[in-house]
């Protein structure tokens, strides 16, 4: 632990001009982690196909990278931790932790992050767009965290991708002239698109301001996209691409209105400004509606201001400067707020796979095992939880509400479908669903560490269990756990790294001494929701939902785990097949193990994961916020209530109890088999039927939103067709037949006189040459007859003309 | 009045020029050879000079004033004409009898219509 170390080193060392330096240095250590990936993108886009036989050497410049990414990260984290050690919560026990006064002014020295831009896009008045960087713990956690997940991912998907390195016969493409699909392997392309998401994930950690992390946001829905649609010739695979993307965009929509209402109001995307505007310093960083919201919702009021100023701007804004305070006061402004922060957790909810939006991530699964690990269970789908923490301290109340209910909502609802799912991956997919939903749920009821901190945990474990799963899958060549059984003999490693993958996950441990990484970050959470709960009691359910969701989690995962290596082989021919995993893919399997034990646990020096998000905490939300701005009764607890012993106590049974219930009826049911599942889903038929139907939300969707828009695209087509289709071949029809008689006219009156007069001047011309003969002396004698005739007639004219006069 | 008895005055010199003109048709119309035809109009040519001349000359005319060099004049430029005539003839001539080797005039009748 190499952070450690050189924050003991630094600690005496630590004056303002060592720690201000070593800070400076961040935004370029990171920077660099954050800019390898994208050099590896670039090389292999170009060059990819020519590294090596078949592109084998993308896999090692993108392992490189990102492992080189690794490194800068801890780099930085050691940094950090010298200039700004964690120390202090240490010696708080959990049970001792009663001195309240002695806790808030522990709170009250909030780290200052470390802010800038490394370049100005655009700067008109007070609107700025920059490419900056916002860095505080948290930012440095995330950054170990993803590139140290994304690197075991590199490193396994090397061997899980080898089939991709030669031709590749693709049995799950029928082609219409019958046979299998054969195609290049296309290795390198998957390596490409890693090293674009790893670059794009870290973009989003490192990003300064909202418009910067909406980029990227972006940007990892179409790697996403990529890497979902890998197998692209397979129908279920390119329509789980479309289906991620396109329900992604409608939880951006929110996103953009809540970038506008904050554009808009504050003029301002950057989230120191937008912290300081929110919360200001003076005011001792209490949320409050900031003036230029207020400001922009009063626009009648300010209206009515400068009408009786006329002519005098500076007297009216400072009138308007004056009265503010009153405005706020009225409650003006809140809305305002609430639809900011709302809408920008409406693209967490895409992100993330919250409730109504989380159909996307079940399907996603169609990508490969390794996308499903990094992209879809450790970073991309942290991706909107980590914004939520991130945009934490300008959310009201009232839109914390609405994250809980959200969270506890999509956490109930994917653990149920869980129970039943036979996929491996789906039960792994909607199991991350639900933990979402933990996150969410526990940033909203004002659990921010105790989120945050599930989130690093959950990346590990979760990551380690799809890993897990793809060994399995590499192994039996199925997803469905019904074929499989008894691998726990041949796939030892897997058996037992996925074995503590699941006790992870359900938050094993025994209760206050020691336990998984998850047993931390679970009992955190339950902890913050029993303590939300008892100071709003008529929100209690939403400790129930996350007590529930810890026993159906222990069920699901237990199920998972007892059928797919307990007992006896269930399919023959799987498991004649089956075998372990090259030591490629088992490495990152130990690696990953051993962090999803240790993660939660604190060094005897006081570093740990959850004092390093503590220190990061944003100033001000140490306090709870009593008095919802828009409902009324609404009260945030200070999340350090929850580490009061009767709480913390009561949080850490119902955890053990409920897991070891759910794992007790897992067992009974999977591993002796007293119960047999098959008779319990015939006697809760309607329910099972239901849960297997995915709870129908597909169908609804499908009902509401994807008929409707058939429908009237029908009919849109219908109308083009039918109608202006009509029109405009009416209009050509009858522009044709005028040009026809143009035409006939142009044929027949036109060339015709032309031709005739062209016929005439011909004709005569033909009978003129006749007189040509070539001859010279009859020529002569033309001319002197000719001349003679003339004298002659001139003679007889001149006579004439005489003779009348 | 009588040519032949009367003392010789302009009447005269153009009815020896009448004679050379109407020869120099003659010649040109029913000659068949080009050098022949170039002699004809060389007649007609000189026919003309002697009109000329002859009016232009003050010992025949009273009233043809003091100078009466426009006639000798004339003549000298149709003189100088014929010359300029008779070397492009001579040339087309020339070329006419290289390409048929004739120079018989009724053999030259690839112009016509």
């Amino acid at each position: 632990m190499a952070p450690i170390l050189l924050a003991d080193a630094l600690l005496p060392l630590a004056t303002a001009d060592v720690s201000d330096a070593a800070v400076a240095s961040l935004p370029k250590l990171l920077g660099l982690a954050w800019l390898l990936p994208l050099a590896s993108f670039v090389a292999i886009l170009f060059f990819g196909p020519r590294m090596g036989p078949h592109g084998r050497n993308a896999a090692w410049l993108a392992t490189a990278a990102i492992v080189a990414s690794f490194v800068l990260s801890l780099a930085a984290a050691g940094t950090w931790l010298g200039a700004h050690p964690v120390v202090g919560h240490a010696a708080e026990s959990h049970a001792a932790e009663s001195q309240a006064a002695e806790s808030q002014g522990h709170h009250a020295e909030a780290v200052p992050a470390s802010t800038g831009d490394w370049y100005t896009l655009y700067e008109a008045g007070r609107l700025k767009l920059s490419l900056g960087w916002y860095i505080d713990g948290l930012t440095v956690l995330m950054f170990v965290v993803v590139t140290f997940i994304a690197s075991c991912i590199h490193v396994y998907a090397t061997g899980y991708m080898h089939d991709e390195l030669h031709e590749v016969t693709d049995h799950d493409v029928h082609l219409a002239a019958g046979g299998h699909l054969h195609r290049p392997g296309r290795f390198h392309r998957f390596f490409q698109a890693l090293s674009l998401f790893c670059f794009s994930m870290l973009g989003i950690v490192i990003a300064g301001n909202l418009a910067m992390v909406f980029v990227f946001w972006e940007l990892v829905g179409i790697c996403s996209w990529f890497l979902i649609g890998f197998y692209y010739e397979r129908k279920t695979a390119s329509t789980a691409a479309n289906k991620a993307f396109i329900v992604n965009r409608v939880g951006d929509f929110g996103m953009l209105i809540g970038l506008m209402a904050l554009w808009g109001a504050l003029g301002t995307l950057d989230f120191g400004r937008l912290f300081e505007l929110v919360r200001p310093a003076a005011d001792g960083h209490s949320l409050r509606v900031p003036d230029g919201m207020v400001e922009f919702a009063a626009v009648d009021k300010v209206a009515a201001v400068a009408g009786t100023h006329a002519g005098s701007p500076e007297a009216a804004a400072s009138e308007v400067a004056g009265r503010i305070d009153g405005w706020r006061a009225e409650g003006i402004g809140r809305w305002l707020l609430f639809i900011a922060g709302v809408g920008i957790f409406c693209g967490c909810v895409g992100k993330s796979a919250q409730f109504p939006l989380f159909v996307w991530l079940p399907d996603a699964m169609e990508g490969p095992t390794p996308v499903s690990a990094l992209v879809h269970s450790a970073t991309m789908v942290a991706a909107g939880v980590y914004l939520v923490g991130r945009f934490y301290p300008v959310l009201s109340p009232d839109v914390l509400l609405v994250i809980a209910y959200v969270g506890a909502i999509t956490l109930f609802i994917a653990a149920t479908i869980a129970l039943v799912a036979n996929d491996i991956k789906r039960v792994l997919a909607y199991s991350t669903v639900s933990q979402l939903g933990y996150m969410m749920l526990s940033l909203g009821v004002g659990g921010w560490v105790a989120g945050l901190f599930h989130l690093v945990t959950h990346a590990f474990f979760k990551s380690l269990l799809f890993l897990c799963s793809g060994s399995v899958i590499h192994a039996c060549h199925t997803n469905d756990m019904r074929k499989m059984g008894g691998l726990a003999k041949v796939m030892p490693w897997t058996a037992g790294t996925m074995l503590v993958g699941c006790l992870a996950i359900i938050g094993a441990g025994i209760p206050f001494v020691v336990g998984l990484s998850g047993y931390y970050s679970k009992d955190a959470i339950l902890a913050q929701a029993l303590s939300f709960a008892q100071v709003n009691p008529r929100h209690s359910i939403l400790f129930f939902a996350v007590a529930g969701g810890a026993f159906l989690t222990a069920f699901y995962m237990f199920r998972l785990w007892f059928m797919t290596f307990a007992g006896s082989p269930r399919d023959h021919h799987v498991a004649e097949h089956a075998h372990e995993s090259p030591a490629v893919m088992v490495a990152p399997l130990v690696a990953l193990a051993v962090l999803s034990v240790v993660a939660g646990w604190k060094l005897p020096g006081g570093f740990g994961i959850e004092p390093l998000i503590e220190q990061a905490r944003p100033a001000g939300t140490a306090d709870g916020i009593d008095g919802g701005f828009l409902f009324g009764g609404l009260k945030i607890p200070a999340e350090h209530d929850s580490h009061a012993p009767a709480i913390h106590a009561t949080a850490t049974m119902t955890a053990f109890t409920t897991a070891a219930g759910g794992v007790l009826l897992a067992a009974v049911m999977y591993l002796w088999r007293i119960v047999s599942p098959f008779v319990v889903a015939a006697v809760f038929r309607p329910v099972y039927k239901f849960l297997a139907g995915r709870w129908y939300f597909d169908e609804l969707y499908d009902a509401i939103f994807v008929r409707p828009a058939k429908g009237i695209a029908a009919v849109a087509s219908a109308t083009d067709r039918g109608f202006i289709d009509r029109i405009i071949d009416g209009i050509a029809w009858s522009a044709k037949k005028l040009a026809g008689i143009d035409a006939w006219f142009d044929r027949t009156i036109v060339d015709g006189l032309v031709n005739a007069t062209a016929n005439a001047t011909w004709n005569a011309g033909l009978k003129l040459r006749g007189i040509q003969t070539g001859r010279l002396r009859q020529y002569v004698m033309f001319i002197v007859v000719g001349t003679v005739a003339i004298f002659v007639l001139a003679t007889l004219l001149f006579r004439s003309g005489v003779a009348a006069g | 009045m009588n040519p032949l008895v009367d003392p010789v005055g302009v009447v005269h010199y153009l009815v020896v020029g009448a004679v050379l003109f109407t020869a120099g048709i003659v010649c040109m119309a029913v000659k068949r050879n080009a050098l022949g035809v170039l002699m004809g109009i060389e007649l007609v040519l000189n026919g003309a000079n002697v009109n000329f001349v002859a009016f232009g000359s003050p010992v025949l005319r009273a009233d043809a004033g003091p100078l009466a060099i426009d006639g000798p004049v004339i003549a000298l430029f149709v003189i100088v004409l014929a010359a300029a005539e008779a070397a492009v003839a001579l040339a087309i001539t020339l070329n006419f009898y290289n390409n048929h080797s004739t120079v018989d005039v009724d053999r030259a009748d690839e112009l016509k219509g």
